[in-house]
């Protein structure tokens, strides 16, 4: 009978703590809010956030879904409560568009802001802030300052080279802009030269890539840049080994620049709070919250004239590639079938 | 009762729909080059889980039955603890640990004076083989509480006759114990397959390409929704596959049921090395499975003073956790009741099919339970959204996807098998004379369920409702996909910090998923081990016989 009790007040004690959820859910229409669907950790906008709601008196909710955001904001229809959407990389910005879950906007400010190349054209997204998709090279083993993307092929790195998964999106954007560049055959032989170059199957995030360099499995390696920012200025001190290990090459394309991406917004189709949606996506792109956000992500701030995080800076200066990246988000499908085709996390 | 295998339908239907949406342009392309490998890495990943967690699991289940030896009074209790720890989390922790770069290489590498990674062997732990490990080691609960319960329940008669014509122990477990528990163990090693099939977080981490894998890529890389629902409808027959073996099984295993009470084995002393070696093979699953994670997060937790993240927000989220899987638990079990009694009063087809579509939900993944989900829930939502609107002219928005009854929607549809696996099972070892007693007596289809089978499946609820309140704790695919706005779960926060690249930081959270499923977990081993011969403990399927 001990159950049965324990049962009983567990299930009142259960759907008070719903009804406090569901209390919290219902009960926000007298002020000003910002429904705002991220892929993004919420951690990491924070501060822009606070900035924000300090600033305008708009509260801002959030929700972080790592997969099956535009899918969710789909479902949801005419009711749905999401406003914004947050979230990186091309791929999933020029998905969100063709899902049909965002409208465009025209906004000056975010216009004069974001060159062309980092803004949808019909004016479904925009991207706030860059980074780069670059090489962390062994601080102790190599000793050269400059790379290409298609050296990573060179098979002088046989066994050498360290790298996440292929199917990960930051790679298919990567592989997607080797195609936009070299065709789809060249590319394919470039990316079953850096498959046979691998010292590992890929495996892990960014940063065990970094890590792996460290332990000597390999000796350079693909990454973000921002990665390397929160390795060495956060407070694992493991962490600030790995970065502490690897020096980062800014690779170029032959004939070509720096591979970057965005993170971006997009307004979603049936904003219930579109003025707030429109405000806070302007206010991104102001020069505070555009330091802020270059501080506490470490990313290329999209505004030029911000200031660039210190570590970032160290890098060298970031010359960016020139194909437009709404061009390379339509080769992600050829990218991730390549990568299946050469067996490249096999 | 037709109703409730309709709400498991719905995720179904609605996924078959969306593979129909879709052509099937994809196919050539997966069958040329994916579909060979990740088969493969499948099935590989599954046998060697089947094969690693089942020796684990029967082994130890054995040992602590029929031997004394040290340490077995405490490792009965720790055993069956590695069921509350989460596979991702295991998956990141055994990266912490065991990767190149982590504390036992580096530690190595200091003892030993090895430089770099190229200088020594060490058994690579982001691989298929790494996987392995680290599922078995947390899933191998499922075959030791069943194997466990099995053996506990078999009659010592056999085995003495067996010793006095002078069969060795090892001949003893084999020729004996072991084709007697095998129904057992199908159902134990169903349940952790399933469970490992249906995982994506561990096996994309540690580099293993299963199949549940490739419907992510070729949903998020190659945006093909339909595609991605075309692999999981053809995974899904393959899992109905081994959810009919299991209940092949479990109906093989009737025969074991002996109405009558026996005496339980008596556990004959293992001395000097041999019973050493027994302490060994007992230890070493728990220290796998519960131990080494444990450890890794309290030390993280202490490390980097975590416990200031002990907070008024922290709390709501531990109340959100705890809130959630009450309510889905309870629900789950009402439903079951409902649905088995149901099953064994009227015994037609339409109430055995209802049943048997009611175990469907934990067969699939929970993302994609919960993708199939959003429509209709959404649907229901406008629905009572237009007569709201009607009859106060209020707008209400959505209140299943704006609140929480989505996710303890989904959690139901998930786990509902648990119990009426349970329950059935439990029902099935019951005469049913009884209740044509009580019919002949004059009690109404309502008094039986009440005065007989609720009593006599009281045990069975007991532990599935614990087992259910755990995995409902642990569930984090489908809770991430269908939560409110900037509502979190133990589960999500975990898996926040994660995506930040700072999974050490998610220790705490961590640490109170572990703690909160023990106390079920304890109280598990509590009922099962007070009571050997009733022996109605959870994944085992037994009940009380009807003393």
């Amino acid at each position: 009978m001990k159950v049965k009790v324990s049962f009983a007040r567990g299930l009142l004690f259960g759907a008070a703590a719903l009804g406090m959820l569901a209390g919290s859910s219902l009960s926000a229409s007298a002020e000003e809010v910002l429904n705002i669907y991220t892929t993004r950790e919420p951690g990491l906008i924070k501060p822009v956030l606070d900035e924000f709601t300090k600033e305008t008196g708009i509260r801002v909710n959030t929700i972080f879904i790592a997969n099956g955001l535009e899918e969710r904001i789909r479902a949801e229809g005419q009711n749905s409560p999401a406003d914004l959407i947050i979230t990186v990389d091309i791929g999933r910005l020029a998905a969100a568009k063709d899902y049909g879950v965002t409208q465009p906007v025209k906004s000056e400010a975010l216009e004069k802001v974001i060159p062309a190349a980092y803004r949808d054209p019909e004016g479904h997204w925009f991207g706030i802030a860059l980074r780069g998709r670059v090489v962390y090279a062994s601080k102790e083993r190599v000793k050269q300052d400059k790379i290409t993307y298609e050296e990573l092929a060179d098979p002088k790195w046989k066994g050498k080279v360290c790298i996440r998964s292929g199917q990960h999106l930051y790679n298919i954007s990567l592989i997607a802009a080797m195609i936009a560049h070299k065709g789809e055959a060249k590319a394919e032989e470039w990316l079953k030269g850096v498959k046979a170059n691998l010292a590992k199957k890929p495996s892990g995030g960014d940063r065990e890539q970094a890590k792996d360099i460290l332990a000597g499995v390999c000796d350079i390696a693909v990454g973000n840049t921002y990665y390397v920012s929160l390795m060495l200025n956060g407070t694992d001190p493991e962490q600030k080994k790995w970065g502490e290990a690897i020096n980062v090459i800014l690779p170029t394309f032959e004939g070509g620049g720096t591979h970057v991406n965005v993170s971006g917004l997009a307004l979603t189709k049936n904003a219930p709070n579109k003025a707030n949606a429109v405000k806070f996506m302007e206010y991104m792109v102001s020069d505070a919250s555009q330091q802020i956000h270059a501080e506490a992500n470490s990313e290329y701030p999209i505004k030029s004239g911000i200031k660039i995080h210190p570590t970032i800076a160290s890098f060298g200066e970031l010359k960016a590639d020139n194909i437009p990246i709404a061009e390379i988000a339509k080769l992600r499908k050829k990218a991730s079938e390549l990568v299946d085709k050469v067996g490249f996390d096999q | 009762m037709a109703a409730i295998a309709l709400v498991v339908l719905l995720p179904l239907a609605a996924l078959i729909e969306i593979a129909a949406e879709g052509d099937t342009e994809i196919w050539p392309h997966l069958i040329a080059n994916v579909l060979p490998a990740s088969t493969f890495d499948t099935l590989a990943l599954l046998a060697g889980i089947g094969v690693v967690a089942g020796s684990m699991g029967i082994t130890a289940a054995w040992l602590v039955t029929a031997h004394r030896f040290p340490g077995r009074s405490i490792l009965v209790w720790l055993l069956p603890l590695p069921l509350a720890v989460p596979t991702y989390i295991t998956a990141y922790i055994y990266v912490e640990v065991f990767d190149s770069a982590g504390l036992v290489q580096m530690v190595l590498r200091g003892l030993m004076g090895w430089k770099s990674r190229g200088d020594y062997w060490f058994p690579e732990i982001r691989s298929l083989p790494g996987c392995i490990l680290v599922m078995s080691a947390v899933l191998y609960p499922y075959i030791y509480i069943a194997a466990r319960a099995m053996f506990l329940t078999q009659s010592a008669s056999m085995l003495e006759v067996a010793r006095t014509l002078g069969a060795s122990r090892i001949k003893l477990f084999r020729i004996i114990a072991l084709p007697l528990a095998r129904p057992a163990l199908a159902v134990g090693v169903s349940l952790a397959l399933l469970e490992a099939l249906n995982d994506i977080g561990a096996s994309e981490y540690l580099g293993v390409r299963t199949l549940t894998v490739s419907v992510y890529n070729t949903w998020l890389n190659r945006g093909s929704l339909p595609g991605a629902a075309q692999i999981a409808c053809v995974m899904l027959a393959f899992v109905i596959g081994l959810i009919l073996i299991e209940r092949y099984g479990r109906r093989d295993r009737r025969y074991a049921a002996s109405p009558k009470r026996h005496r339980t084995v008596h556990p004959v002393p293992l001395f000097g090395i041999r019973g050493w070696i027994a302490t060994l093979l007992c230890a070493v699953p728990v220290l796998l499975g519960f131990i080494i994670p444990t450890t890794f997060l309290l030390r993280e937790t202490l490390r980097g003073s975590l416990f200031d993240q002990f907070d008024a927000e922290f709390l709501a989220h531990f109340m959100t956790t705890i809130g959630l899987s009450v309510v889905a638990t309870s629900t789950v079990l009402v439903l079951a009741v409902v649905l088995v009694s149901a099953a064994r009063l009227s015994k037609n087809s339409l109430t055995k099919g209802s049943l048997f579509i009611a175990g469907l939900g934990y067969a699939l993944p929970g993302t994609v339970l919960a993708l199939g989900l959003m429509t209709p829930l959404v649907g229901i939502d406008n629905l009572i959204g237009t007569v709201w609107r009607s009859l106060t002219g209020e707008r209400i928005g959505l209140l299943l996807m704006g609140a929480a009854g989505g996710i303890v929607i989904a959690y139901v549809i998930r786990f509902l098998s648990i119990a009426t696996g349970s329950l059935s099972a439990g029902l099935d070892r019951v005469s049913p004379s009884l209740e044509d007693a009580a019919r002949t007596l004059g009690a109404s289809r309502r008094e039986m369920v009440w005065a007989i089978q609720i009593p006599l499946m009281r045990p069975a609820l007991a532990s599935a409702a614990l087992l259910i309140f755990v995995d409902c704790i642990k569930e984090l695919p489908a809770t991430l996909l269908l939560r409110p706005l900037n509502t979190e779960t133990l589960s999500t926060l975990v898996y926040t910090y994660a995506s930040r690249g700072r999974f050490e930081d998610g220790s705490l959270a961590a640490l109170v998923i572990v703690l909160v499923g023990l106390l079920p977990v304890i109280q598990l081993v509590r009922s099962a081990e007070a009571r050997p011969r009733v022996a109605e403990s959870a994944g085992s399927f037994e009940s009380g016989s009807p003393a």
